[in-house]
């Protein structure tokens, strides 16, 4: 059995693409994680798909955390997949929450998004769930 | 405790941290007095803790400016035409955000976003349609535009006066609060320096050229939005409006030359006496500082003018017609509050930009106060309240103490430009966000009476992607049919503006009137000033 991986080891890039400004959601949740442990780099507002696989890779973050509340995720995350696979990012784990619909969530699954949050999301609950879907890939 | 909720001793705090005692008398308000001189006073009378105008909604009642703006020019004028047909009586637009943060519609950086938030504008053209056939004389237009706010106000300027409107009567409302889109709403471009020359530009030329216009609405909004408390939304707007009247003055404007066309913004949801002891005290405030450490002779410069509004950060996704509810009680508050314009939020917020049913159903909310709640048949109702006066005292009190640590602290620029505020205010957002997870803070329907919901049952606005292909072709045409030289020269005039001291608004006017988009005039900005980048702490 795998020992369970440290957290302070675990990154996370937390980035808020395109054009929206809504960064409340995303530094709450940059202060949870910090404070459950992880490594957390926020990129601040306005940052192209380019960008934020750039500073993954830079960072080495093991997650890819999105924030999106201007309702663009759909069209991101496409973008964001072709450049995911070009930078050899896929086998990080990558997350999206905001303002996103119930009905895209299925969208977003396909895309190769692997768990979606909404405003409505607990803090704890996002954390468990990066929790276990880290150890998953450690399996 | 310094947030709202109980002790085990049954203490109780609102929001602003300030207690609230079970029962209060004619004492409390007597010992909570700030100044010696307020009083209750009488409306329409210094220091206008009552309401700016001495007969208020009996008069004329609030404005409805309900906030609305997608697609192209051609969409939204169609929504504008709606809403003026149900009865608003003001228009707010909203753009999208590569109109707000300097992008044209076929720039990389706006893939996916045009048309999706708010309207698309890309070059005069726009404005023309988006205010085609609408009575701007009559329905006053408010625009929520910060970042590119000088181009938009140009863009409506030209456009009204190619109308046949004489600049000196327009009317009509600019956000243009940059240094508040650096705290919370991010559609912030250049550094805070040259931001704030551009304010004090639109400033500088309304005052001389459109002296009825209000170029700048100062935001408490988005700072409360991005989670401050109701003091510190006040006390930061108040900071920042002086930060303001400070740039007209080193203009050598005279205050009561441009103090009088300065309105704000403030947010809407929260405890219902808090939120109206808040604006009262606010009011009172504002005429002190602007009588006693401004000098202004005319009561006009003294006035708090405002929209009191929106309150989207107190709907739930959880339950969504209960917004409804909140969004009646938000009304009725702003009601009481002497608010001049309400823009209230739609029970759909939460889930994505209001359809028409959602928009007409928050306008029947306010139109059932007017028409059959009675509330605009007396003055401020709820003056002399022991409670009301009381907690207006302590919250005057309260603004007043963190305005003078933000001055302590070096003054709302710098700590703006630190980062300091955004800090704070971020700090308080995680705060809340835990409190409601662990039930300190009450929300119904999110951390009590929870149902299990499936799909929510509201009626969502749908984006169209073809709108935003319209709106690159439109702006494809544009670049072909305009003379090309005539816009060089009107950007080459702008960039050597720009590098000097000179007010800005003549050149951006001229670009404006060439047809040079609103990428191109704020890339040439940029070339000069720079672009901001985010403070690394938050």
């Amino acid at each position: 059995m795998m020992s369970t991986p440290r957290k302070d080891k675990i990154r996370i890039l937390l980035a808020k693409p395109g054009l929206d400004g809504h960064d409340v959601g995303a530094k709450v949740v940059a202060r949870a994680l910090i404070d459950a442990g992880f490594d957390v780099r926020y990129t601040g507002l306005r940052q192209r798909p380019e960008d934020i696989v750039i500073a993954a890779r830079d960072f080495d973050a093991d997650v890819i955390a999105l924030s999106v509340l201007s309702g663009s995720h759909i069209p991101i995350c496409t973008r964001l997949k072709v450049l995911i696979d070009e930078y050899q990012l896929s086998d990080r784990l990558w997350i999206a929450g905001g303002n996103i619909p119930a009905e895209d969530h299925d969208c977003l699954r396909e895309i190769g998004v692997d768990a979606v949050f909404n405003t409505s999301s607990s803090l704890t609950d996002i954390v468990a769930a990066i929790e276990e879907k880290i150890l998953e890939n450690a399996r | 405790m310094k947030t709202q909720g109980k002790t085990k001793e049954d203490r109780r705090y609102n929001e602003s941290g300030i207690e609230i005692k079970p029962l209060y008398t004619a004492q409390d308000v007597a010992a909570s007095q700030v100044d010696e001189s307020d009083g209750v006073g009488e409306p329409g009378a210094f220091p206008f803790t009552r309401g700016i105008h001495r007969e208020m909604y009996r008069k004329r009642p609030w404005t409805m400016r309900q906030y609305t703006g997608f697609g192209n020019a051609e969409d939204t004028n169609e929504r504008f035409k709606y809403l003026i047909r149900t009865g608003n009586t003001g228009l707010n637009v909203a753009f999208d955000l590569p109109t707000q943060c300097g992008f044209d519609s076929d720039d990389d950086m706006s893939k996916g976003e045009v048309g999706r938030v708010g309207m698309a504008i890309d070059t005069l053209k726009d404005i023309e349609t988006a205010f085609d056939g609408i009575d701007i004389q009559n329905i006053t237009v408010s625009m929520t535009v910060n970042g590119t706010a000088a181009i938009l106000i140009a863009m409506y300027l030209v456009m009204a006066e190619k109308r046949g409107f004489d600049p000196g009567r327009l009317r009509g409302t600019c956000q243009n609060d940059i240094l508040k889109e650096f705290v919370g709403r991010g559609t912030w471009i250049y550094p805070v320096v040259p931001s704030v020359r551009l304010v004090a530009d639109t400033i500088e030329y309304c005052a001389k050229n459109m002296p009825l216009y209000s170029p700048v609405s100062v935001c408490g909004y988005h700072i409360r939005e991005s989670g401050a408390t109701p003091t510190e939304e006040m006390a930061h707007g108040f900071c920042i409006a002086k930060a303001y009247l400070d740039e007209g003055l080193k203009r050598g404007l005279d205050i009561d030359e441009f103090a009088s066309r300065m309105s704000f913004n403030f947010n809407i949801f929260g405890q219902f006496f808090e939120q109206i002891c808040k604006f009262r005290a606010g009011r009172r405030l504002w005429a002190k500082i602007l009588k006693e450490q401004y000098g202004a002779k005319n009561p006009r410069s003294m006035w708090l003018r405002m929209i009191a509004g929106g309150g989207g950060s107190g709907l739930t996704i959880e339950q969504p017609e209960n917004n409804i509810v909140r969004g009646a009680y938000y009304a009725l508050i702003s009601a009481l509050s002497g608010a001049q314009t309400i823009a209230l939020c739609c029970y759909d917020e939460a889930y994505t930009i209001p359809s028409e049913k959602a928009q007409r159903l928050s306008l029947r909310t306010m139109q059932i106060l007017i028409e059959e709640m009675g509330l605009t048949d007396t003055v401020d109702p709820l003056a002399g309240s022991y409670y009301v006066e009381t907690l207006t005292n302590e919250m005057e009190e309260e603004i007043v103490r963190i305005m003078s640590d933000v001055d302590e602290r070096g003054g709302i620029v710098k700590l703006i430009s630190e980062g300091q505020i955004q800090s704070h205010v971020s700090k308080g957002a995680y705060e809340h966000q835990r409190q409601l997870e662990n039930g300190e803070f009450r929300k119904v329907g999110v951390n009590c009476y929870r149902v299990e919901e499936d799909q929510p049952s509201v009626e969502m606005h749908t984006y169209k992607v073809e709108d935003a292909d319209r709106q690159i072709e439109r702006l494809k045409r544009i670049k072909t049919e305009r003379d090309n030289a005539v816009v060089e020269n009107a950007l080459s005039r702008l960039g050597e503006v720009a590098s000097g001291t000179e007010n800005m608004m003549p050149a951006i006017i001229e670009a404006v009137k060439s047809y040079a988009t609103v990428g191109e005039i704020s890339q040439v900005l940029k070339s000069v000033f720079g672009k901001y980048s985010e403070p690394t702490i938050f």
